[in-house]
């Protein structure tokens, strides 16, 4: 069953994907150029929607939270190399798989450069677990709690930052 | 439906409506960079190469292991395929693209050459990827929709390392 719940999720996931013109080259580059904030529109809607939902099903007691564990270390030099990696393929791990749905057949060399890249990862982890996971390691921790205050005061303090740049965007035409 | 585009606003807000209703109904985050390190053990048993020489393979009693897989998210990325092709071929914007635009214009049209360097951040990316535990789909989307502090880290440098690559590849002019 879990299965197919994947499969329907993914195929509803990749309409929206495609509709949004978010699974383009250009506009995922465009976004990393500052010309164009399609995915960042796309994203950040999500995102704020996303927030709303959770903790509301949270605090109705429906669901539980799956945190990733905060290393700083991890998230630094991982984020940025992944980042630099972004740029150059123009798709990432989700998209590249649609860009190729819609025809993008440069897709298909990034997803055989990732499962590559999933082989060197196994290879050099032992390394970064000892010397870069290991460090400013906190674990499962989110901004509310860090903060200590109230979840929802971060959901709209998000949601009104959101909105701003939104704002922003639209104001230059971006 | 049958409208070609839809407002980013509104598809990203549906896409934030999925990732509720998965969690709630399926218990499933969306994410699908760890689907790429299951995917290489599955190529490296095929191939004859002992993945469980690998620790990274078999921790956390072969989470990322080749017996991990089909699971939900292998599924999930399968899935993204299908529906973008669905999706393309209604609104009539399916196209066999080997190379975009955008690089066209700059580096020209040769398909090696494009193939070579997506093949290449491809390699980047996963690497950073299950470094920094996710991408922008497990850390950006269900990352910060949950306030995660390592959501907003690993998107924040996401965003930075992109920023670096995209600029130096294409100049720091805009257009």
């Amino acid at each position: 069953m879990s299965l197919i719940y994947g499969v329907a999720t993914g195929i509803i996931f990749g309409f929206l994907l495609q509709k949004a013109q978010v699974l383009r080259y250009d506009k995922q580059v465009g976004a990393l150029r500052l010309i164009d904030m399609t995915i960042f529109k796309f994203m950040l809607s999500a995102i704020v929607v996303g927030s709303i939902g959770i903790y509301l099903l949270k605090d109705l007691g429906l669901i539980e939270l799956k945190l990733k564990a905060t290393s700083i270390g991890a998230q630094v030099v991982g984020g940025a190399l992944f980042g630099i990696g972004w740029g150059l393929l123009g798709y990432c791990p989700g998209t590249a798989g649609g860009a190729l749905g819609e025809g993008r057949l440069d897709g298909l060399w990034g997803i055989l450069g990732m499962i590559c890249g999933g082989a060197v990862y196994a290879v050099i982890y032992p390394f970064m677990k000892t010397y870069v996971i290991s460090i400013g390691s906190f674990g499962k921790i989110s901004v509310p709690e860090i903060i200590g205050v109230n979840h929802w005061i971060v959901v709209i303090a998000f949601g009104i930052i959101t909105l701003v740049a939104f704002r922003f965007f639209e104001s230059k035409n971006l | 439906m049958r409208r070609r585009v839809w407002n980013p606003y509104v598809s990203g807000a549906l896409a934030g409506v999925l990732l509720v209703l998965s969690v709630l109904i399926a218990n499933q985050f969306l994410g699908a960079s760890t689907t790429f390190a299951r995917s290489a053990s599955v190529v490296e048993e095929t191939i004859g190469i002992d993945s469980s020489q690998f620790e990274y393979f078999t921790a956390k009693n072969g989470k990322y292991g080749p017996g991990s897989l089909p699971n939900w998210q292998l599924m999930f990325v399968f899935g993204i395929v299908i529906g973008s092709f669905i999706s393309a071929i209604f609104s009539g914007e399916f196209k066999i693209q080997s190379v975009p635009d955008m690089w066209s214009e700059r580096f020209g049209p040769s398909p090696v050459k494009r193939g070579i360097v997506a093949f290449i951040g491809g390699v980047i990316a996963l690497v950073g990827a299950r470094l920094a535990g996710g991408c922008p789909s497990g850390h950006g989307l269900s990352g910060l929709a949950q306030l995660s502090v390592s959501g907003f880290i690993a998107l924040a440098f996401f965003f930075i390392g992109g920023l670096i690559s995209a600029n130096l590849i294409y100049g720091m002019q805009r257009r």
